[in-house]
Order: C-alpha cells, then structure tokens, then sequence
C-alpha cells in the first residue's frame, strides 16, 4: 500500500479560523469531519467523476463555491444530488476529502431549507425514507409506483413490460416486510433527530 | 459431491433486495454457501440500510440508523465478529458507519446516545464487515471454490463486473487495487469461464439514477453495456442487487433512447457459481433475469440447455459470431437446425 501525503489523519483537520461563515456551517452539519477545508482545488474530483456531465458544477466549482461563502448557489446546484456516489474521487482526492459525505451534507442542508433543485431526487430519498421510517424495511413496490407516477408517468408504458415480468418472476413483492421492534428504531431514529437540531 | 464442513457462522445482513429484485442472488447463494459450508446466520430483526437516501435527508439519523444494526450484530456474536453483506451499498453503509464510529469518538457518542433510546449500545470495531465476494475469494478461497466445480462453465466469455463500492472506498483494504482489481476475475476463472479483462469493472452502474435523472442513468448503463459488447462478452457477472437491477430491468429503456440493440445479460456471480457446481439452473435462478441469458449460457460448450422452443427460436437481434475470425463480410440469413452454437443469428447484417 502506498502511502497517501497528508498533514493529518483523516477527520481530525480543524476548520481554518478564515472560514467562511457557510464553509463553517457545512463542517457543524457534517456529522463526522469531511475535511472539506483541505481542498486545493486540483479538479481530480470532477475530472474522475462518472456523472459531472450532468451536474450545473463540477465538485471542484462547487467547493469552491461554498468556501467563497455562495450560499444560495450552492444550495440549489442540482450537483449534489447527482452524485451517484461511486467515491471514484474519494480515493483519488489527494487531501482525502470524503466527497460524497460532503455532497450529502449539501443535500440535507439543501432539503431542511426548501432550496432543493426542481428534480425528482429530493423527492425520491423523502419517499424511500418515508418508507424506512414506516416499516424499518424499503418498500419497492410502493416506491417505485408513488416515485414514476409522480414524476415520470411518460415513462410507465414502456416501462411496464419489463415492470410485469418483475412481479410475474417474483422479483417484487407487493407485499409489505416490517421489522418486528418498529418501536425501538423509531425511538432511536427520533433521539438522533432531536440532536441534529441541538448541534 | 460433499458440501465441506461448515465453519463457524458469520453474521449476515441480506439487505433488502435479497428477496425482492435480487431474490436470485438470495436463492443462489443459499446453494452456493451450503456447499462451500459457508454459514451464514441472518441478523435477528435488521432494519434497511437507508441506501444513499438516508443520509440525505439527515446525517444522524442515517448513522443511527445502520448503528441499530451494527448494534443487533454486536449482540449476537457467537464465536465471530465478521457481518457478511451481499449488497455493495449495504455493505458500504455498514463499513463506513462502523469505521467513521472507530475514527470519530464524538459521533460514536452521539450514536450510542441515539441507540440508548431503544436499549441498544455498539463499541465501535467490535464486529468487522465484509463483503460476500471478498469473503469467498479471502477466507473460503479459490481452492475451496475449485474443488466444488463439477460443471466447468466453459466456452461462457463472462465480464467481471464489480461496480463502484465493493472496492472503494475499502476502509480496511482487502483489495489489491480499487479501480482494477483482479480478484473477481481469478474467482470467475476458477469456475472455468473465459473472463474478458473488462476495463470497466469498477465503474458505476448509476446507482438510484434510473429513478431521479434517466439521462445520467441510462448513459451509464450504456456504456458498461456497449463496452462489454465491445469485448464480445456473453454476459455481465456482478456482485451487487443495484447493478443487476440497473442494467437488467433498464436495458430496454436503454437501448429504446439510443436507437440501440444491445442483449447483454448480467447474473450475479453466486448463479454461475451455483451452474459450476452442477446445480439446476432453475434452483439458481436462472430465467428470473429480464434480459433473457438462456442464449449466452447455450454458449457453453459442455453444459447446454435442452429445453426446446423457447430458446432455439430466438436469439437475440444483434450477437455477431464472435467466433468468426473473418474479415468483415454479409452473412447467410438461414441459420441451420437449432441455431444456438456461434451460428449466425444476425441475419444479412455486417459482423463488427
């Protein structure tokens, strides 16, 4: 294994006293340090990045952005929320910045605010969690059905045939699966909740 | 042939797709760990990982979530430590909450915090999570794997295909490398397939967007298909539910955006594995697949399948011979008898 070049260990860097105001409210909504103040802006990020086409703004732009304190901007670049999270650039950042944690970080402030792009992705993880939170189990049936009538009713005719043999080969149930003690996540998933906001 | 005798049992989180759309990565793994005598003993009451969505809506929450599991594991360790996790994302989200835990004592503190609200505690790295592939080729190993091949599955040109998060970002480096990693590839060869070297093999599927941006979606979908066509592999082999699902159910749509063809099967590596051990293709779930891989698995030579109409009659619209060494050149439209051998099925079209 080579060894990475880096000051610090992973997650113990300090956030410069210079930060901006937003580059220091995106380090205190992170839940673990994301050592996004290391970046040097070398573009390996965007450059390694299978979905960057799509995205209003590179990673690189984007942290960029956030240090110069663009807080609107960056709140409603729909890149965040098309990072397919594959970490390509996590392992190659050179100041090992966990990327993809930071473009979730983006997201949930983004989705607390209301400022989230006009896609269907914000949409998508509210109703896979409402879901989660319901049962403690993803429900596809009921996601894919509430999530493609909603958003891509054009693309249910084609999509149907193939829909069909996923239920014709059990491969989805329409049934519903729940955890037994419902109770106990819910009271954990609330407790963790409750000290998001104290933070 | 004898299953060897079963080990101790590793702790096991299915995930949910296991009995959903990857219920044939469920069933054969079934087949393939009892003969292999990997015992796999399912996490009492797991709850879902939370997939990328969880974490987008709240860091904490999402922690907390996959810590009630890691909790549940720590609890039922029984002479092993290890959670098995079949699923790339799950097990990413176990490895990586497990391992931000470990390095970060004030999130640890917070999760516990969280978890004592349902009566549940986890000491950071009390268990280890591994991934079902890494866990066969390291601990079962490919002797082990070799020796339960009865039905060598060859003449079957197969591309590893592993996605994004099995290898990266292995917080605990199992890998050699994490962008082109061979150790897929030395597992697919011990079961006798031709393996291509696909270069594309850790690339991404596109995760959940088939479902919140189809054009990012199906163009990454696109490009594993096109390049393991380009390569002339029979099928995609992948380790992942997500994967498989992406490039199965989407190809159509695929294919219907780019004015393409393409016919590219993809299995998870427990069926072939289940076929090289001489079990039914049915048990392993094989036709559960929505791009049909009856025509790709006639390829083999030695293990063919006998059932009559179905496949004789169809092969699939664009499969150039690969076996052709000529120079591009028409070809017949009549293909004789069963038309299932490397005979021509694309009728009057240039081979590439």
């Amino acid at each position: 294994m080579t060894a990475a070049v880096t000051t610090e260990p992973a997650g113990t860097a300090p956030v410069p006293p210079t930060a901006t105001t937003f580059l220091r409210e995106v380090a205190e909504a992170s839940a673990t340090p994301t050592r996004l103040e290391l970046c040097i802006q070398c573009g390996t990020c965007g450059g390694s990045c299978p979905s960057a086409a799509d995205m209003e703004h590179t990673p690189r732009q984007l942290f960029a952005m956030v240090r110069a304190g663009m807080r609107d901007e960056v709140l409603r670049s729909n890149t965040p929320w098309m990072c397919v999270s594959c970490h390509l650039c996590a392992i190659r950042c050179p100041q090992e910045i966990r990327i993809p944690d930071v473009m979730a970080v983006l997201k949930s402030i983004a989705d607390r605010e209301g400022t989230t792009p006009g896609s269907a992705a914000p949409d998508f993880s509210r109703t896979f969690i409402g879901n989660i939170d319901r049962y403690g189990r993803s429900y596809e049936m009921g996601l894919v059905a509430k999530h493609y009538l909603r958003h891509y009713p054009l693309r249910l005719p084609g999509m149907a045939p193939a829909g069909i043999s996923m239920l014709a080969k059990g491969r989805m149930s329409l049934g519903i699966r729940r955890i037994r003690q419902l109770d106990q996540l819910k009271a954990i998933l609330e407790r963790a909740g409750e000290l998001e906001t104290q933070a | 042939m004898t299953a060897t005798t079963p080990s101790t049992p590793y702790l096991y989180y299915p995930g949910c797709s296991m009995d959903g759309s990857g219920r044939a990565y469920g069933d054969s793994l079934e087949i393939v760990s009892e003969r292999l005598g990997l015992a796999l003993e399912e996490i009492d009451d797991w709850n879902c990982c939370g997939a990328f969505e969880y974490a987008a809506v709240s860091q904490q929450r999402a922690y907390a979530l996959v810590g009630r599991n890691l909790a549940l594991a720590e609890q039922q360790r029984n002479g092993t430590s290890t959670v098995v996790a079949p699923c790339s994302a799950c097990f990413l989200n176990l490895a990586k909450t497990d391992y931000s835990l470990r390095t970060d004592a004030g999130l640890a503190a917070n999760v516990n915090a969280a978890l004592d609200a349902g009566g549940l505690h986890y000491d950071p790295g009390s268990v280890q999570v591994r991934h079902l592939l890494e866990v066969i080729v390291h601990e079962v190993g490919l002797d082990a794997v070799r020796e339960q091949v009865t039905a060598p599955l060859k003449g079957l040109r197969v591309a590893p295909y592993l996605g994004c998060l099995v290898t990266r970002p292995d917080y605990d480096r199992h890998w050699t490398l994490r962008e082109h990693p061979e150790e897929f590839d030395r597992l697919l060869s011990a079961l006798g397939a031709d393996v291509v070297d696909f270069p594309l093999r850790t690339d991404c599927c596109g995760g959940h967007m088939t479902q919140i941006s189809p054009d990012t979606g199906l163009e990454l979908i696109r490009r594993l298909v096109d390049g393991a066509d380009r390569l002339e592999a029979d099928m995609l082999v992948t380790v992942c539910p997500m994967c498989q699902m992406n490039v199965d159910l989407y190809q159509a749509e695929m294919n219907h955006r780019f004015g393409t063809s393409h016919h590219m099967p993809i299995l998870f590596f427990t069926q072939l594995m289940g076929l090289a051990f001489g079990a039914e293709p049915k048990a392993v779930g094989i036709g559960t697949e929505i791009v049909s891989a009856r025509y790709a698995l006639n390829q083999m030579k030695v293990r063919a399948f006998e059932s009559p109409a179905e496949e004789a009659a169809a092969p699939p619209a664009r499969r150039p011979s690969r076996r052709s060494a000529a120079l591009p050149m028409p070809r017949m439209t009549q293909a004789d008898g069963g038309a299932t051998n490397g005979s021509a099925p694309d009728g009057g079209e240039v081979a590439s």
